[in-house]
């Protein structure tokens, strides 16, 4: 099964990114072959819509399941038509987190957050 | 003449000010821009109520048509758009109505439809039209609704006055765009110099004239008033604070239709306004 998460760096050695979409970089991990990639999230950068856009990133990626910290109501929506399962992380550790995904130990998120607009008064 | 009062943050006295000084001019238009929370209508009761909705258009793909090739999700730049499973997801309250999608989909996949967002309500009260702009629950941005409220009021040649949303973001930028003078409201605190200073650097980025309104003065230390002295700025008046003028304005009656105090005292700033407002349009010629 190939698996996404957010990451600080593009580095095995890095740890799970508290953003899922401003994320610098997402791995992209195939629990079957072992097999590491690093996706740059070219969403980072967006003034609105970047969880959107990372969701978007990450469907075509053809990611079957993200662990994540957090994710956006939109980003959320986008990664529920896309039947992409949504995971929260133990710790920071990459590992960590994959060995416990492929153990059946992690938790599905809950804490989908409502979007921060850009406008509005403050 | 077009007067825009404005505020670093809500109660400050914003409304009392605009709400006021429309009541006393002898025939004026009210304009509520504070289109999240508008409270000047509760003040001016108005009847003869029409109510418009406002909408914008919203982009809709036809899934025969579509091919999938991203062009309108790739182009999106608020990233309101979604292709997953052979589906265009639009993301109402994050698209801006740009209506770039529809312009570049090779397949001619999109089409428009109308989604409201909010509604405009007009009304009369005495010598005083009033307009409110509504912004329905949950919407992004009330831009659109201040747009439509503003648009009429180009062609008006009675005073208006218009009540902008608090602090400093797009609305407010909005709202003050056509103003001819704006007035300032602020509060006798440190806590109200910051937000004066919030729409002080707004003021004059957009390089309107404009005039600061001291509310609440008490005795003693007043942070606003040397703010304004110490920056040149003009203070158009102190509205002291007054139980009697909380308890009218708790209450929803407008001043200066209740007490011949209140009466002069907004004459006076209305007349303050418009020497300063004629004075700033003499020395730009
Ligand atoms: S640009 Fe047109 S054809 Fe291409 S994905 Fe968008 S709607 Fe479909
Ligand atoms: S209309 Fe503009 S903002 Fe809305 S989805 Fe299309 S491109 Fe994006």
């Amino acid at each position: 099964m190939k698996i996404a998460i957010p990451v600080d760096d593009n580095s095995m050695d890095t740890s799970v990114c508290i953003s899922f979409g401003r994320a610098p970089y997402f791995l992209l991990y195939d629990t079957e072959t072992e097999e590491n990639n690093f996706l740059n999230n070219s969403a980072a950068a967006s003034q609105g819509g970047a969880g959107i856009k990372a969701a978007q990133n990450i469907v075509d990626s053809g990611a079957e399941a993200i662990i994540t910290p957090r994710c956006g109501e939109n980003a959320a929506e986008v990664l529920k038509v896309a039947e992409i399962a949504l995971y929260k992380n133990t710790n920071n550790s990459i590992r960590d987190n994959i060995e416990a995904l492929k153990e059946g130990k992690l938790n599905l998120l809950d804490d989908i957050h409502p979007g921060f607009h850009q406008h509005g008064g403050s | 003449m077009k007067i825009a009062v404005l505020s670093g943050k809500g109660g400050t006295g914003k409304t009392l000010v605009s709400v006021n000084l429309a009541a006393v001019s002898p025939e004026s238009v009210y304009i509520d821009c504070d289109v999240e929370e508008p409270n000047g209508y509760l003040f001016f009761k108005p009847q003869d109520i029409k109510n418009k909705r406002v909408t914008v258009k919203l982009p809709q793909a036809d899934s025969k048509l579509c091919n999938g090739c991203r062009t309108c999700v790739n182009f999106c730049k608020f990233n309101a758009l979604a292709y997953i499973k052979n589906n265009l997801i639009v993301f109402n309250e994050i698209c801006h109505s740009c209506g770039g999608c529809l312009l570049f989909c090779p397949q001619k996949a999109i089409s428009e439809k109308d989604r409201e967002i909010g509604m405009i309500q007009r009304g009369i009260s005495g010598n005083v039209r009033v307009v409110t702009g509504m912004l329905n629950i949950g919407e992004a941005s009330g831009v659109p609704v201040i747009e439509k409220l503003l648009q009429d009021s180009r062609k008006e040649n009675k005073d208006v006055f218009i009540d902008c949303p608090p602090g400093s973001a797009c609305m407010v930028m909005e709202s003050i765009k056509d103003a001819d003078y704006c007035i300032l409201v602020a509060e006798p605190t440190i806590f109200g110099v910051h937000n004066l200073e919030m729409v002080y650097e707004l003021v004059n980025l957009f390089q309107k004239p404009f005039g600061v309104v001291l509310n609440k003065c008490l005795e003693g230390e007043n942070p606003a008033e040397d703010y304004c002295l110490q920056n040149e700025i003009k203070i158009l008046n102190k509205i002291p604070f007054d139980l009697e003028l909380g308890t009218m304005n708790s209450n929803g009656q407008i001043a200066v239709r209740k007490h011949p105090k209140y009466r002069d005292l907004f004459q006076n700033l209305l007349q303050a306004v418009r020497k300063e407002a004629r004075h700033e349009t003499a020395s730009d010629s």
